[in-house]
């Protein structure tokens, strides 16, 4: 029972969709929040648009809204549910943004909802920066000098005052959007007028830079009585001036005193008091290394990514406590949930390091700038733990699966030492690896490095540590003694075979010969000053005492999806604790390796043993030896378990589900071209090759254009449309380093409709729960389009065709739980893109929206049950009378000099859903929770290539019907004027008094339609177009047929009434079926 | 070298002994959870020849500095650490650990699995153990294991003569019984004004009163309590003189003096993180802590005491006041060094009490 009696109904707002700066962290807080409400047997409201949640899941909440995040939408859930109380500090800035604007509109108490947890007033004094200054100023608490601007005179007024350089940030906003350190009026200039853009209110901050300093933070929590305790305190291994979420953070604090660390603890609680906050916050310090000056640099009046990665690091659930103190309880009354004797006040002590590093989209991005400063680049993180620095920090490297196991990048050793040297001041996504490079070479001492980076000197002597072992390696003999002495210092068994030439497989029997083994930790929270409950674990080297309590019942091993990228986001850790969910309910002991603090699947009550650990061969088959469980499934944690499938098969494991020789079927071109031919079955014609004048001759052959990429690739990484010869030249030497063992494809492109399906198999019967319709023709990547279910253009011939094929395709496969089929309808015809015999990006959505727990079936047909035992028959499942539609939802607001053009190369970071009885509203709901704008009136602007000028005329008169204002670059208003429609013609950039970026800029466009010509050579006023419309929040649709579909959209919704909301249990039960 | 600590129950932890094959030493092993504040732990005389593990793996990072000595001298027993850090980086630094413990004569177990032995204290309860070298002869190991833990540990820490730290005229006046007082207590006072006259902990209820002090301060100190039987019995002449503030030792004394009981816990309470709870105000602060006895809350009935803090984590004693006379004493460290700073105001309170009470 919650303490506060008033409460039964708690509406609870999630983050919305996956972007840089607001990741998975927010799924797992907010599904602890509703299993923590649910608890205390409140009913549960949620609303989140994002459909790859754990959270959207029904057996989260009792009503779960997967409707866009508006203010519109919300109130409109709010009148129907009437909750009684409103929980948004567990949604991200968005969530908190949207609880602020709901308080504002008056309809929290028109509908007499309270706002749970910290007050408005309370978030808006940690918010806003003129309140937040005036309340530190109150209390003494010193923050660098600063003023708020609304406009750039002022901004130029404190910097000719105050001097540079300078820090820019805008209030209100996501990880530092738009923010940036100026160190000229120039940049001040350029800056402050991009940030006065983001924030919502209108403002940005200009503060003195207090770059270079150590950047420190504390999670701090507070009750209703005022009881302040501290969970977790974190260094910056990067000093200020790199957004915490870019930069490597360690915890605890390592190079703090102890009179420094109490000095920011009890600032923090001194903060956390004066600002009222019920509930977690963070709270950032800039401390300077020389003396004991120190400044307030941010709170977070709410949990947040340093929150996740808190709780993870220690054990400690913020957010479920939150939600405890939000419901009224003071610390004192939680239990604390992982001794089940102590209670939740009270401060973890923790008695190994632990590190966090950031994932960044640089290996998508190629383009983009890779250095580091103020606003946030990177889309997900890991963590790792171990007793010493080096260990961490290396298993944190081998976690990030960009193709490195030890602080060392192949392409270095191609770098002079001078080069190396003059990099080591650039700050960016690889300086970690210079810094290792640097001390490897011996071309700076740890002082000079750390007098460049600002990096603290301790951090520098580690890092020398591992760099030192490493030349010892390479210049001694392998024996037990320097072989324990690299496994102490934590250098993977690759990263051993690399240095001294020995086979790895032989490390790992000289490891076992001599007995050098990982031990096992508990994470606790309390040093293991009490006993506790927690199976939550990590290795070690620097151990001798295993605390593992290896059980005799049935167990298997699911292999999580390690770090948000693009590619590969929070779908596949909803799919792991699905299929954790599974093995559990089936009795089975289930085990996770995963190493993402931001996860579900990380939380410690999810599976019934966590191991936190990199997912590299190693490491998974240490646990094996460990656990000795019965088998491996892999099929859940997207392509980084898929791609340690065969290692671990070799080494005599277990794969549940379809085997490792199926999987190589389906990846492998040659063997997967054998396969449909025996089956009849068409896939575009394409080849495999392995040098530059095979590709020519084969793409030749097939016939421009062609679609080249790499084998064995998620998210359709340097996939490119190549129109001609001297483009794949280009692409052959630029984006892939061809080999005999990395082949490149070469397939002819198709403009088709690309329609995708998710099915089960169990090697007899195939379920297929719902077949996805693009709207985009296939060239743009399945991940950045949008896809409707159940499809609304496909004839049934088609439909039947897709069936039967992805039948025969399963059973030729022998696949053994889900796989995923990519098709394109070309003139009626059905070919075969690619078939992947794991669970996919859309398995979420369709089991939402389908109401067939998919993973679950699957997991259970991998363990050998059949579908017919479980109540399956093969088919299409036949299709819900409703329509979902699933939109991607890109970050480009926070990459400079990508282009936002999509292709084949995924560029989104995150998805929503929109579902609705009519199909228009349900694209609006998407597009609307996507973050789209869509005018309803106004000006368009068409620039398109010379290929979409037929296409495009129909279209522009359409928009043109509908009352829109039509501008176009010369060619195009030309194509329309031909037609009759009255298009004024705009300029290209420069020319001066219609030039197209100015006037984008004074608002005088309000939505752009804009494709690319063909190649890959960037046209530079097209680009800059679009970079444009992302700056200042102007749709900007670079495909027709998204074009086609906001037209659609408006025409529908002329009659009908935009905002219509119904819970998912709703449609799945199917009440209510009239909108 | 390579070295091990036998525990009295002949359990074995292997490590690389700091020091050579002389830094043997035994003493009562314990575990501190603090994750900063080494050397504060190591010069805190209430660790008078303790064996102290600390849990936090990565000791050392920050080096030594003479401003964080709590005392004249470590009187630590030894130390067992995870890793002492070899290059430690900090602007206030003076020397490294290694340096400290060999000017401070500290014997150091390291590469040690702290955590498998704080495991071991957790469930077996506190013992007597020895750190000797892989080699040392198990005659030699017995023989040390049989020495007893000693008994005058507040004799070998306490000010040997009386000090006084002066204050300009009409400063609160406290006289402080030195039973192995830290640092950052005298320095708290001072903070706040007062002239402070430190007396050795043999000092007798008269000569005590003779310094006419506003108010009097019993200090924190190693050891079982019922070891100073003369502490208890010069206190308890004291009671109803003048205002009392205890700290930990002090605390206890203060309380065997009023006629309660104290027993030994079994692994103590040791670290930065402890939670305790104001009975009176309903909050909770954390607290450093540092004790192996506590206050048997039942021997306190029909006492004119009131029991003002507990420990949230096992619910003992951490605090009591007198019903009537301006007396009161807290189990934890208000002056933290190393720990949080969450419960200075009870020196404010102590000062208050002194003021009031102006004879």
């Amino acid at each position: 029972m919650p303490k506060k009696k008033n409460l039964n109904k708690i509406l609870v707002i999630g983050s919305g969709p996956i972007i840089i700066g607001q990741a998975a962290e927010f799924d797992y807080a907010g599904s602890q929040a509703c299993r923590s409400l649910k608890e205390e047997g409140l009913e549960v409201v949620l609303v989140n648009s994002n459909p790859a949640t754990i959270m959207t899941d029904v057996n989260i909440a009792d009503r779960v809204y997967i409707e866009p995040l508006t203010v519109e939408f919300l109130t409109a859930i709010i009148e129907k549910e009437r909750p009684d109380g409103l929980l948004a500090t567990l949604g991200g800035q968005a969530g908190l943004n949207l609880a602020v604007q709901l308080a504002e509109s008056g309809a929290l108490e028109k509908f007499n909802v309270e706002l749970l947890g910290t007050s408005i007033k309370a978030i808006k004094k940690a918010e806003d920066r003129e309140l937040f200054k005036e309340t530190m100023e109150k209390i003494g608490e010193p923050i660098p000098e600063s003023t708020i601007v609304e406009d750039i005179h002022a901004a130029i007024d404190f910097a000719n005052k105050i001097g540079y350089p300078l820090i820019v940030r805008p209030a209100y906003t996501l990880g530092g959007t738009g923010g940036g350190i100026a160190n000229n009026e120039e940049e001040l200039f350029e800056i402050t007028l991009r940030g006065l853009k983001y924030s919502m209110i209108g403002q940005v901050l200009i503060e003195r830079s207090i770059a270079g300093w150590k950047e420190i933070e504390y999670e701090v929590m507070r009750d209703g009585n005022d009881t302040c305790i501290t969970i977790c305190s974190m260094e910056n291994f990067d000093p200020v001036g790199v957004h915490t979420g870019d930069s490597i953070v360690v915890a605890p604090t390592q190079t703090l005193t102890d009179q420094e660390y109490q000095l920011l603890r009890s600032a923090s609680l001194k903060i956390i008091r004066a600002l009222e906050i019920e509930g977690g916050c963070n709270i950032q310090f800039a401390l300077d290394p020389k003396s004991q000056n120190y400044y307030v640099i941010e709170v977070n009046p709410r949990v947040s990514r340093s929150s996740a990665l808190a709780s993870k690091a220690t054990g400690y659930p913020i957010a479920k406590v939150s939600v405890k103190i939000a419901v009224g309880y003071t610390l004192d009354e939680i239990v604390n949930a992982v001794t089940k004797k102590t209670k939740a006040c009270f401060e973890p002590s923790v008695d190994y390091i632990v590190v966090k590093f950031p994932r960044w989209p640089f290996d998508k991005f190629v383009y983009a700038d890779t250095t580091l400063g103020t606003q946030m680049k990177a889309t997900g993180e890991v963590m790792s733990l171990d007793r010493s620095f080096e260990g961490a920090i290396l298993k944190a490297v081998r976690s990030l699966e960009i193709g490195v196991n030890r602080l060392h990048m192949d392409k270095m050793d191609e770098w002079d030492d001078e080069k190396i040297r003059k990099r080591l001041s650039r700050i960016d996504d690889e300086r970690l690896f210079l810094i290792a490079e640097a001390l490897r070479r011996n071309i700076a001492t740890p002082e000079e490095i750390s007098d460049i980076t600002k990096i603290d000197r301790w951090f520098i002597d580690k890092i020398k540590n591992i760099t030192d072992m490493e030349v010892r390696l390479q210049k001694g003999e392998l024996n037990a003694k320097t072989l324990r002495e690299a496994k102490l210092i934590g250098l993977a068994d690759k990263s051993i075979s690399e240095l001294t030439g020995v086979h790895v497989d032989e490390i790992r029997n000289m490891r076992k010969q001599f007995k050098i083994l990982p031990v096992y930790k508990m994470v606790d929270t309390c040093a293991a000053e009490f006993e506790a409950a927690t199976p939550y674990y990590y290795s070690t080297y620097r151990g001798e005492v295993d605390e593992v309590e290896v059980s005799n019942k049935r167990k298997i091993l699911v292999l999580g999806s390690g770090p948000i990228r693009i590619g590969q986001g929070v779908e596949f850790d909803y799919c792991s604790v699905h299929s954790v969910w599974a093995l559990r309910e089936a009795g089975i002991e289930a085990i996770i390796i995963n190493n993402n603090p931001e996860t579900v699947s990380t939380d410690f009550d999810i599976s019934d043993k966590l191991y936190f650990e990199p997912l590299t061969t190693e490491d998974v088959l240490n646990i094996i030896d460990k656990e000795k469980p019965e088998g491996v499934i892999v099929q859940f944690g997207g392509q980084t378990a898929i791609n340690l499938a065969a290692s671990l098969a070799e080494a005599g494991v277990k794969i549940f589900g379809t085997s490792v020789d199926d999987i190589d079927r389906a990846e492998d071109r040659e063997r997967f071209d054998e396969m449909l031919t025996e089956l009849k079955i068409a896939r575009p014609k394409g080849i495999s090759v392995t040098n530059l004048d095979d590709a020519i001759i084969g793409a030749q052959n097939i016939g421009y254009p062609v679609m080249v990429r790499p084998s064995y690739v998620l998210g359709g990484r340097a996939m490119e449309i190549v129109y001609n010869e001297e483009e794949l030249r280009d692409y052959m030497s630029r984006a892939v380093k061809v080999t005999p063992d990395h082949p490149v494809l070469v397939d002819r492109y198709m403009q088709g409709t690309e329609v995708e399906v998710d099915a089960i198999s169990d090697g007899v019967d195939v379920v297929i729960p719902g077949i996805m319709e693009h709207v985009e023709r296939a060239g743009v990547h399945s991940g950045d389009s949008i896809a409707v279910y159940p499809p609304q253009t496909l004839p049934s011939k088609v439909i039947y065709t897709i069936t039967d094929y992805t039948k025969r395709l399963a059973l030729a496969l022998n696949v053994k739980g889900l796989l995923n089929i990519q098709y394109v309808v070309a003139d009626g015809k059905v070919y075969v893109i690619e078939v992947n015999p794991r669970s996919s990006r859309t398995v979420p959505f369709l089991s939402k929206v389908t109401d067939i727990k998919m993973v679950n079936v699957a997991t259970r047909v991998a363990l050998g049950k059949t579908l017919k035992e479980l109540g399956y028959y093969s088919g299409l499942v036949e299709p819900k009378p409703y329509v979902a539609v699933k939109a991607p939802v890109f970050s480009f607001a926070k990459m400079q000099d990508v282009d936002i053009s999509l292709g084949p190369e995924m560029k989104s970071t995150g998805e929503v859903m929109g579902i609705d009885y009519h199909y228009a509203r349900a694209l609006y709901k998407a597009i609307t929770g996507a973050g789209m704008n869509i005018p309803k009136h106004g000006c368009i602007l068409f620039t398109v290539a010379d290929k979409d000028k037929e296409e495009m005329k129909q279209l522009a008169r359409a928009f043109s019907e509908l009352g829109f204002k039509i501008v176009a670059t010369e060619g195009t208003a030309k194509a329309l004027h031909s037609i009759g429609i009255d298009a004024e013609i705009v300029g290209k950039v420069h020319q001066r008094s219609t030039d197209i970026i100015q006037m984008i800029k004074l608002g005088k466009i309000h939505m752009v339609v804009n494709t690319q010509a063909p190649g890959k050579h960037i046209a530079k006023d097209g680009f800059r177009i679009r970079r444009a419309t992302v700056e200042l929040g102007v749709p900007c649709l670079t495909s027709l047929d998204t074009a086609w579909e906001v037209m659609r959209v408006l025409t529908f919704m002329r009659d009908r009434r935009l905002v219509y909301s119904l819970a998912i249990q709703d449609y799945v039960g199917g009440g209510d079926a009239l909108a | 070298m390579k070295g091990k600590l036998v525990l009295q129950d002949g359990t074995v932890f292997r490590g690389q002994l700091f020091g050579g094959a002389n830094a043997t030493t035994e003493g009562e092993v314990v575990f501190n959870t603090g994750m900063t504040g080494y050397q504060e732990i190591l010069t805190d005389p209430s660790y008078c020849r303790q064996i102290v593990t600390l849990t936090y793996p990565l000791i050392g990072n920050y080096g030594t500095a003479k401003q964080f000595n709590q005392s004249r001298k470590s009187f630590v027993g030894g130390l067992i650490v995870g890793e002492v850090c070899e290059k430690p980086s900090s602007s206030s630094m003076q020397k490294t650990l290694a340096e400290f413990l060999i000017a401070e004569k500290i014997s150091c177990l390291y590469e040690v699995d702290t955590r498998a032995l704080t495991r071991k204290i957790r469930s077996s309860g506190t013992m007597k153990g020895v750190i000797v070298s892989e080699y040392t002869s198990q005659g030699t190991i017995d023989e040390m294991m049989a020495l007893p833990i000693r008994k005058n540990v507040v004799e070998m820490v306490t000010t040997p003569v009386s000090y006084t730290l002066d204050a300009p005229d009409g400063a609160p006046y406290v006289v402080t019984v030195d039973f192995g007082i830290k640092k950052n207590i005298l320095d708290a006072l001072r903070k706040l004004g007062c002239k402070i006259t430190v007396v050795p902990a043999k000092a007798t209820a008269e000569e005590i009163l003779a310094l006419n002090p506003d108010g009097i301060f019993l200090s924190n100190g190693p050891g079982d309590p019922k070891d100073v039987p003369n502490a208890i019995r010069e206190v308890k002449k004291l009671i109803g003189q003048r205002p009392i503030f205890g700290i930990c030792l002090g605390h206890q004394i203060l309380a065997l003096a009023m006629g309660a009981d104290t027993y030994k816990l079994k692994f103590g309470h040791r670290g930065s993180n402890q939670p305790v709870k104001n009975l009176e105000t309903g909050k909770v602060a954390i607290t450093a802590q540092n004790h192996g006895y506590a206050i048997d809350e039942k021997s306190l009935a029909g006492l004119p005491v009131k029991v003002t803090h507990i420990s949230l984590n096992d619910g003992t004693v951490e605090g009591f006041r007198h019903t009537q006379l301006p007396i009161s004493s807290v189990q934890y460290h208000p002056e933290a060094a190393p720990g949080p700073n969450d419960s200075v105001h009870l020196f404010d309170e102590f000062i208050f009490n002194m003021q009031r009470f102006k004879p």
